[in-house]
């Protein structure tokens, strides 16, 4: 199954953003076929966790569709994003601090809550039943991730890269389609990084999960992606394989030739 | 993995009252031996009267604002606005329809309480922080002038006071000491044991998650607004019930003016000093609360005698209360139930050292 | 017609009370980031410390002088207890700081300086005066009039003074502040010192209403829909927020009050503050915050 001849699970259609008159996304299109791994690069402040912001509905755009499996929305609700199976973490880790890796891994599912209020509030054995599958997929996801021997502990008090990998592993649990990635290697070392390929590599092939991730390691990106989309003041740039990409001049001009 | 999942809800493990389904919990069954045996017993109508019925009282409401203040992150200080219509709405029940027992009225009070609740706790959708705080105050101040100006509240009293009509369960009349404290002990045992699997649920978790961050909580899915809703629903559920025992039980009589804002300070200050966001830190803070003015009196009495007359003592009273909040709030942030934990562990680890 | 003018210029002027309560809250969120509740007991401590030194048989500029300085040590005092210990906790940590704080000073006034009723008289005439066929209260416009003077020189020190200058840079940004060496402390001192002196302006001039005694602690409660309909960073808005808070609390009482049983004051401006957040959530001048992730 080679990703470039599936059809496009996501399409991004003539897309602008703006904050206070600036313009972060300028007319942007491109679609994302399904399995593929889809990397957006480009200099800071090109628009790119602004355009993820776009996919899960944390923003509106100005004009322009996001089509994901054949449904075209203009603004989609973030609720509305999860419940279709757009998964996402956030440049700045967006976990819950005060809660456990466990928990922080549970509230992935809730979506997937079937028990109601009295069942959960009497502890009835609907509930009760349902608990205990969560906490098997919580654990399987702890056993992917290698993330056992910290399931007890704030997630607040782990290290940045430890919490970067509960965060996959929150948006991982509830099965997404679709998963969104912002930066999920920043800060990282090289081992670390190594590593966090690996899982995001695993997804893809394991689950069939297509994944869209914004990252700045440019070796990094060519090993783990088939798809690059370089963006750069708002504007798409370079779009195609990894090869393509690298040998094409305007991208070399305004990304590659600037940061190294 | 199995010897792990009787900790499933392992963030929670400090409280006392934690239902584990596997082991026996052996502190817990003392605890409640201790208050349904051992205390009816030994305990003498003074100790019920003026220490263990307001004390468990205030612990349920605790635990109701902590639901939604500690659990769900929304600050609220209008938590006395709603153990009135609690205290209110289970007095209408108990006097306009005959024959309900009792513990239906409490029910019944809790859920006009949690409709109350509901209602203010709409905003919530669009105002946010100390903005969403000033909604609870106006519904402290609203609450409190309805359940003064409308005599139907108060049957047309000319005092405005409401008393319990009857209390009574089964043919058992329910007003001496004991028998009051005894349904009040009954209500804190359910509730609490509520609380909890509500804490450990799918909702407990999507609470914490909308306080610790809300709009991750929307991207992952969780419908923020219907669970801030469900918050302040729920939270004002405990509130109203412990309003109308407290109006019922524990005071006899009251009016609008028992649930005024320093009410609803009070409740605040139970959850800041025993811990947000614990379920026995409101036991602990309530038990706090109720007894440091009986010991700043005794202490009063005993050492000022003559010196110092009642008014100066309220006054000392404010100053130590206000310095306590202080110092809690920047020695122990998440208050007396972690200074307990860190006491645990510093025993447990103590003979080692050795 | 007459009538509602009476109604409407009372309630502006009662509201420049308002204002002047909302604005000490303003500078002091502005410049620390707290949410001080204590405003209100600030307010009673300034005005039973001015009251009891009068009683002492101090003459009033004096009084008023030793109240400025009890208030400005006071302020130093709560910054190093308080805040200095508390800096870069949650808001609502400091807010519940400042509740526990409202109780130390309510006790302190009341221990130290007696919970009866006191009459201040600040030789103002209470008499009417008329405008046409409108009949204004003279005090009312006295206080309004001072409230007025205390805010513009407020205005002129924040403009043309060095402290001026730094308290608003500390305002915008204080990370900026910080690194350009502006001492934060010190700042927050002087904020919290002109906050007190805001509260014994209001003191005095409520007090000398209706008598100087705990209720003028309960101020703090009619100040915050004020802020919440002027938003909480923006001195204009305080002062608006005041006057519309004033006038819509007064009309309310008088032309719908009587259909719903009286005595609404207490909630309506609370009821007015939830209507306008719904409309606006960061209050009418305040900045709408951009959520970022």
């Amino acid at each position: 199954m080679t990703p470039q001849m599936a059809e496009p699970i996501l399409q991004v259609q003539a897309i602008s953003l703006s904050f206070k008159g600036v313009k972060a996304i300028n007319d942007l299109s491109f679609s994302v076929r399904r399995g593929e791994i889809c990397a957006l690069i480009g200099p800071n402040g090109a628009g790119k966790s602004s355009l993820l912001n776009i996919l899960n509905g944390v923003y509106r755009p100005d004009s322009g569709e996001v089509v994901f499996e054949r449904e075209h929305f203009r603004g989609i609700h973030p609720l509305e994003a999860a419940r279709r199976g757009i998964g996402r973490t956030f440049q700045n880790n967006a976990l819950f601090k005060k809660m456990t890796v466990l928990d922080n891994l549970l509230t992935g599912l809730s979506r997937h809550t079937q028990s109601g209020f009295f069942a959960q509030a009497l502890g009835l054995p609907r509930a009760r039943h349902e608990a205990r599958q969560f906490r098997e997929r919580a654990e399987n996801i702890l056993e992917f991730l290698e993330l056992q021997p910290w399931r007890s502990v704030a997630v607040g008090k782990l290290a940045y890269g430890q919490q970067k990998r509960v965060e996959l592993g929150r948006a991982l649990i509830a099965e997404p389609r679709l998963l969104l990635l912002d930066e999920p290697m920043a800060g990282m070392n090289a081992e670390e990084k190594h590593e966090m390929s690996r899982f995001i590599l695993d997804i893809n092939r394991d689950l069939g999960t297509t994944v869209v991730l914004i990252e700045h390691d440019i070796k990094v990106v060519m090993g783990l992606s088939n798809h690059v989309v370089v963006l750069d003041y708002g504007r798409k740039v370079g779009d195609g394989t990894p090869t393509e990409v690298q040998s094409n001049p305007e991208v070399i001009s305004a990304y590659l030739g600037t940061v190294h | 993995m199995n010897q792990h999942s009787h900790s499933l809800p392992a963030s929670y493990d400090a409280a006392p009252l934690e239902l584990t389904r596997r082991a026996w919990p052996w502190p817990l069954l003392t605890l409640l031996l201790v208050a349904f045996v051992l205390i009816p017993v030994l305990g003498d109508d003074y100790w019920l009267n003026a220490i263990l019925i307001p004390f468990l009282i205030l612990s349920l409401a605790g635990l109701g604002l902590n639901l939604l203040t500690g659990y769900t992150g929304q600050t609220s200080v209008g938590a006395a606005g709603f153990m009135a219509v609690g205290a209110f709405a289970t007095y209408s029940l108990l006097l306009r329809v005959p024959g309900l027992p009792l513990p239906l009225a409490l029910v019944g009070g809790g859920i006009i309480a949690a409709g109350v609740g509901f209602v203010f706790g709409i905003p919530s959708n669009r105002i946010k922080g100390f903005y969403l705080m000033v909604t609870t105050l106006a519904a402290q101040f609203f609450l409190e002038w309805v359940f003064t100006k409308f005599p139907w509240f108060y049957n047309y009293a000319s005092s405005g006071t409401i008393s319990a009509p009857r209390l009574e369960l089964f043919g058992y009349d329910l007003h001496s000491p004991l028998g009051r404290y005894l349904l009040v002990l009954t209500s804190v045992v359910l509730l609490t044991w509520i609380a909890v699997n509500l804490v450990r649920s799918q909702i407990g978790r999507n609470w914490m998650a909308i306080r610790d961050m809300d709009t991750a909580a929307a991207v992952i899915g969780i419908s923020v607004d219907r669970h801030k809703r469900l918050a302040f629903a729920v939270s004002s559920f405990y509130l109203g019930v412990a309003g109308a025992l407290w109006a019922f039980a524990y005071l006899g009589t009251a009016s609008a003016s028992s649930f005024d804002i320093n009410r609803s300070f009070q409740i605040l200050f139970i959850i800041i000093i025993g811990g947000m966001g614990s379920i026995a830190g409101n036991f602990i803070g309530a038990a706090f609360i109720s007894l440091l003015p009986l010991l700043l009196n005794q202490i009063g009495q005993g050492l000022l005698s003559g010196m110092v007359d009642a008014g100066q003592l309220q006054n000392l009273q404010k100053i130590i209360f206000g310095m306590l909040i202080i110092w809690f709030l920047v020695k122990e942030p998440e208050g007396l139930i972690r200074l307990l934990a860190n006491l645990g562990e510093r025993l447990k680890a103590w003979p080692l050292r050795f | 017609m007459t009538f509602f003018l009476e109604t409407l210029i009372g309630g502006l002027l009662a509201g420049t009370m308002y204002s002047l309560v909302a604005l000490g809250f303003v500078l002091i969120y502005k410049a620390s980031g707290v949410f001080n509740f204590a405003q209100g007991a600030m307010l009673l401590f300034a005005a039973l410390t001015f009251v009891s030194l009068q009683e002492q048989g101090l003459p009033f500029a004096l009084a008023l002088i030793l109240t400025v300085v009890v208030m400005a040590l006071g302020a130093i005092l709560i910054e190093r207890t308080v805040l200095r210990p508390l800096v870069n906790r949650s808001q609502i940590t400091l807010f519940m700081a400042t509740l526990g704080l409202s109780f130390v000073i309510e006790g302190l006034a009341q221990g130290l300086m007696g919970a009866q009723v006191r009459a201040l008289d600040l030789g103002i005439e209470d008499v009417p005066l008329f405008w046409g066929d409108v009949m204004v209260s003279q005090f009312d416009l006295v206080a309004a009039a001072t409230a007025a003077l205390v805010v513009t020189v407020l205005a002129l020190l924040f403009n043309r003074t060095r402290i001026g200058v730094s308290l608003r840079a500390v305002a915008d940004d204080t990370r900026a502040a910080l690194s350009i060496g502006i001492n934060l402390n010190r700042i927050w001192q002087i904020v919290w010192a002109v906050a007190g002196i805001l509260g014994l302006v209001a003191g005095l001039l409520w007090g000398a209403r209706q008598g100087v005694q705990f209720s003028l602690s309960l101020v703090v409660l009619k100040a915050l829909p004020v802020l919440i309909i002027g938003g909480f960073t923006s001195i204009g808005g305080a002062i608006v927020g005041g006057l519309i808070v004033g006038a819509a609390e007064n009309l309310a009482e008088v032309y719908i009050g009587p259909y719903i049983g009286g005595g609404i004051t207490p909630w309506f401006a609370y009821v007015l503050a939830i209507v306008f957040l719904y409309i606006r959530p960061a209050g009418l001048f305040g900045e709408p915050a951009i959520e970022r992730v």
